[in-house]
């Protein structure tokens, strides 16, 4: 059984030890009152450091990251994290600035902080951006909160209502639902994109803007976008892009071409930025020149050959967080588009979007694929062939990959189909790799037919099966405690 | 630089493969009028040694707490990071992987997590964590809107302003949603006025806040507010901050529902500013509402211990339009920092460093008392004091001549920061050069 660190404990074998230091130890119980102290004690685990070094080197053997593998987890753009920008964030002289410094002590951060504001504004067709949100829901709840401060401002108090697309990420719906939103539901069509005469019956003066993917959850391009656009727009309402999916499109078109009025980007999908297991991410928040004063401040800005931060922003959302955002993954995605270029970014798109039709192309003869036309960067399977022929489901099939070494992609998302395996194979995949995946899949697809255990069952070859989720969710163990 | 490993003859031969001509063809389903009709304005690529080296002058160009030594604070630590964190972050199956939705592929991260976890509630002496979130400021924001959405209609927040004041900014933004109430109450002579916040308390109350020790350094004592906030049956909410932890009474001691803090100190370079984790824990009346992911021990098929995401009926994913938090992607690899820092500074460590830091504060202290500055607030404190100064800018620039970077410009005082990484003389210095600005 794995251990716990915990349970690896030896009392007295940890020898971390701080420098000497000729200042009186004054007995803390002189110096703060007794109602200040701590009565039991932490009971932190006690390891050698060479224990500590194991017990995180193990686990991180039962991991599995880009670097292990092919990644095809859809819309979450699991592309190769770039060695070269670890190294940047890791300088001491980014990695080591305390956020209060003087501004005039930070010129070369600030300089990044702000050619980064102007860049994404480039990438995206915006007018300015605030880099202060840690993630890309964080960056949807800055962004819906200038969607309300806009209108708050302009005295129109009625817009109770945010509408999202039946195909949209959980997070869509859950922000407008913090922000304070009724949040409207429109259907999506047969082709897998907004339904405009849903869009338009649901439009009105108490809607107040529609929080948009594109390309959408399916990977598809929402081709009536300016259509889309105008409705909102006609109504009063303000259009909202999620960045997710904007690998599918960078370098070849711009949300502020189709009439976004608000974005977030990822910096952790598109700029190739590593996901950490979970985050850090980073979630920029962009908008065009009308909503500009209500972006979260500080905004840096540049006055001859100077930046600053500039707080003097009245009608600012405020801030969302503390400080700045998240500095260090601005620092990798910098470097990172400086790296790739305009040309390098376009080609980076074009790839990602050769590859998931590749795949698509290919994976059709023995997966169905619900809408089966020109994607972008990721596309929908599911199992409805294997499901119809001797009940495989979807989960069996990504349980299975585990066994032939993959991480599984998407499943179960987006919710308008049924089974759904949603496969991002990214642009830094070759196609040695891709027919390996290809060949995994057909393979798991005879084993559906003629061998269904083998997916029941799977995985095998993992360091654990299955697991009961059921039991973890009733009676719920979220923290080790000692054995008495 | 580019990281396509498809060369053009080989995006060719799949072009064909899917009957396309070009790469071009891809985006026939974009109308041309929405098509972006020229490059974007990004230059070109740089390789591998040139962005090196634009990199490393960008670098240059800022003065590193590397440095120079580093008394600011004010919710960011200078502290020290072991060798072996920062090794073992770079194990890329953590840092490459994303969130662990998959358990049987993702054990590694999710015990990890359940361990931070597990450390978490140690620390707070609380029963269950999440597993983290943005930072300080925006877990504080998230644990008073649990309280206002739990607490049946009940939208107040009593909050001392001696808490810190971007935490106070993120939570004013919060309430754009209209269902959390902000009631500020000044505090006095550098503490929370408990007294005035007991006042404020009435039966729309969903919690009262207090920061330990709180942005000036100052120590507060929560015990009455605890009892008359659970006496009108709203919540006793803490932002602490983790190494002090070590020696000061746990939220969990105060008799807090929910504990909140910035985990950058236990192992997360400053970074200006970010990434950093919150953490968040509460009482076990609260698990099923918290915000954030959660790890859960469970078993496998064959019986072995194992772990999972859990309790996901409270998350977006799931509950969509009703989830009471937004949050997904959260600091994982910053909390994995902070459990890989508390493994190798241990127990003692631990308390090692927050007596340090304490120590080097109550010298400083005296220090500067001795060329004839005084505290801001006299009032018991950690590793955090506010000294009177009459231009905090004018002294701050003095310090930096001195190669020191200074305090945290109060509008009287600076508010200066004690980590285990400040030495005698490096307080010395501090001390000289404060006393001789101070009849400027």
């Amino acid at each position: 059984m794995n251990k716990l660190i915990f349970e690896k404990e030896v009392k007295e074998s940890n020898a971390f030890v701080l420098p000497p230091v000729d200042v009186p130890e004054v007995d803390i119980k002189e110096s703060i009152p007794s109602s200040f102290w701590r009565g039991q004690e932490p009971g932190l685990p006690q390891v050698s450091e060479v224990e500590a070094v194991r017990h995180f080197t193990e686990l991180s053997t039962r991991a599995y990251g880009v670097d292990s593998g092919f990644y095809p987890l859809g819309s979450c753009t699991m592309k190769y994290n770039p060695k070269i920008n670890e190294w940047a964030a890791r300088l001491p002289g980014l990695a080591g600035l305390h956020p209060c410094q003087p501004e005039d002590t930070i010129q070369g951060a600030l300089q990044i902080y702000y050619e980064m504001q102007e860049i994404l504004a480039e990438i995206t067709g915006m007018d300015g951006f605030s880099l202060q949100p840690a993630a890309g829901a964080h960056g949807e709840m800055a962004g819906v909160m200038i969607i309300k401060a806009y209108h708050l401002n302009r005295s129109d108090v009625l817009r109770t209502k945010m509408m999202v697309p039946d195909s949209a990420h959980g997070t869509n719906p859950a922000t407008a639902n913090v922000v304070g939103f009724d949040v409207i539901e429109v259907k999506s069509n047969q082709r897998g994109l907004v339904d405009l005469d849903d869009l338009k019956a649901k439009m009105n003066e108490e809607v107040a803007g529609l929080m948009l993917t594109n390309p959408n959850t399916l990977g598809l391009f929402e081709e009536e976008i300016q259509e889309i656009a105008a409705i909102v727009h006609a109504a009063g309402g303000l259009l909202y892009y999620d960045g997710a999916n904007l690998n599918g499109i960078v370098g070849v078109a711009r949300p502020g071409d189709m009439g976004f009025d608000v974005v977030h980007v990822n910096l952790h999908k598109t700029f190739g930025t590593p996901h950490g297991g979970g985050g850090p991410g980073s979630g920029p928040v962009g908008v065009k020149s009308h909503l500009l004063k209500f972006l979260p401040r500080p905004v840096a800005v540049k006055e001859e050959d100077t930046y600053r931060f500039n707080y003097d922003m009245p009608l600012s959302i405020g801030k969302v967080k503390n400080f700045y955002g998240n500095f260090g993954v601005i620092v990798k995605a910098y470097t990172y588009i400086k790296s790739l270029g305009a040309e390098g970014l376009k080609e980076a798109c074009q790839h990602a979007v050769l590859n998931a039709n590749y795949i698509r192309h290919q994976l059709r003869e023995y997966y169905h694929i619900p809408v089966d036309r020109l994607c972008k960067h990721e596309f929908i399977a599911n199992s409805k062939k294997q499901l119809d022929q001797n009940g495989i489901s979807t989960m069996d099939i990504a349980k299975r990959l585990i066994d032939y070494g993959y991480h599984p992609p998407t499943v179960y998302f987006p919710l308008i189909v049924s089974e759904a395996i949603m496969i991002e194979p990214t642009e830094t995949e070759s196609k040695a790799r891709l027919d390996e995946f290809l060949e995994a899949m057909r393979s798991i697809a005879r084993e559906a037919a003629e061998e269904p255990e083998l997916l029941i069952n799977a995985p095998q070859n993992a360091v654990i099966k299955r697991v009961d989720e059921v039991t973890a969710a009733r009676k719920p163990v979220v923290k080790w405690e000692a054995a008495d | 630089m580019k990281y396509t490993p498809n060369p053009p003859s080989v995006a060719e031969e799949m072009l064909q493969r899917i009957g396309l001509n070009s790469l071009e063809e891809l985006f026939s389903d974009i109308k041309e009028e929405v098509k972006l009709q020229k490059n974007l304005n990004l230059g070109p690529g740089m390789g591998e040694m040139e962005i090196r080296r634009l990199l490393k002058d960008l670098a240059a160009k800022n003065i590193s707490t590397e440095d120079h030594p580093c008394f600011l604070g004010a919710g960011a630590y200078d502290r020290y990071i072991p060798a072996a964190v920062e090794q073992l972050l770079l194990r890329s199956e953590f840092y490459t992987a994303y969130t662990p939705y998959q358990p049987e592929i993702s054990q590694g991260i999710l015990q990890s997590i359940f361990e931070y976890q597990t450390m978490i509630c140690k620390l707070t002496g609380l029963d269950v964590s999440n597993a983290s979130m943005y930072d300080g400021a925006s877990a504080l924001a998230e644990a008073c809107n649990l309280a206002c959405s739990s607490g049946k209609g009940r939208r107040k927040v009593v909050i001392s302003d001696t808490v810190h004041p971007e935490y106070l900014e993120v939570l004013q933004a919060y309430t754009l949603s209209g269902r959390l109430e902000v009631v500020l109450v000044p505090g006095k002579d550098g503490a929370a006025d408990i007294e005035a916040m007991i006042e404020a308390l009435d039966g729309q109350t969903a919690c009262a806040v207090i920061q330990q020790p709180n942005f000036y350094g100052v120590l507060e004592d929560g015990e009455d507010l605890e009892k008359a906030v659970h006496s009108r049956k709203g919540l006793f909410i803490m932002a602490v901050e983790p190494i002090s932890l070590a020696c000061l009474k746990s939220p969990g001691e105060w008799g807090a529902d929910i504990a909140v803090g910035e985990g950058q100190p236990l192992g997360n370079s400053l970074s200006l500013g970010g990434p950093y984790l919150g953490f968040l824990a509460a009482s076990r009346e609260l698990m099923r509402k918290i915000p954030g992911r959660i790890v859960g021990q469970t078993a496998d098929l064959d019986g072995r211990r194992a772990y999972v995401l859990t309790l996901q009926a409270r998350e977006q994913h799931i509950r969509r339009e009703k989830a009471g938090s937004n949050i997904c992607s959260n600091e994982a690899l910053c909390a994995l920092a902070a459990s890989m820092y508390l493994a190798l500074v241990g127990e003692q460590g631990l308390r090692e460093i927050a007596l340090r830091s304490h120590h080097l504060a109550l010298y400083a202290q005296q220090q500067l008392e001795k060329k004839g500055l005084e505290l801001r607030f006299k009032q018991p404190y950690f590793m955090e004091f506010a000294v009177r100064v009459k231009d905090p800018a004018a002294a701050n620039r003095i310090l930096l001549e001195n190669g020191i970077i200074g305090g945290y410009q109060l509008d009287d005082a600076l508010l200066l920061a004690f980590t285990e990484k400040r030495s005698k003389e490096e307080i010395d210095l501090l001390a000289a050069v404060l006393g001789g600005t101070r009849d400027e």
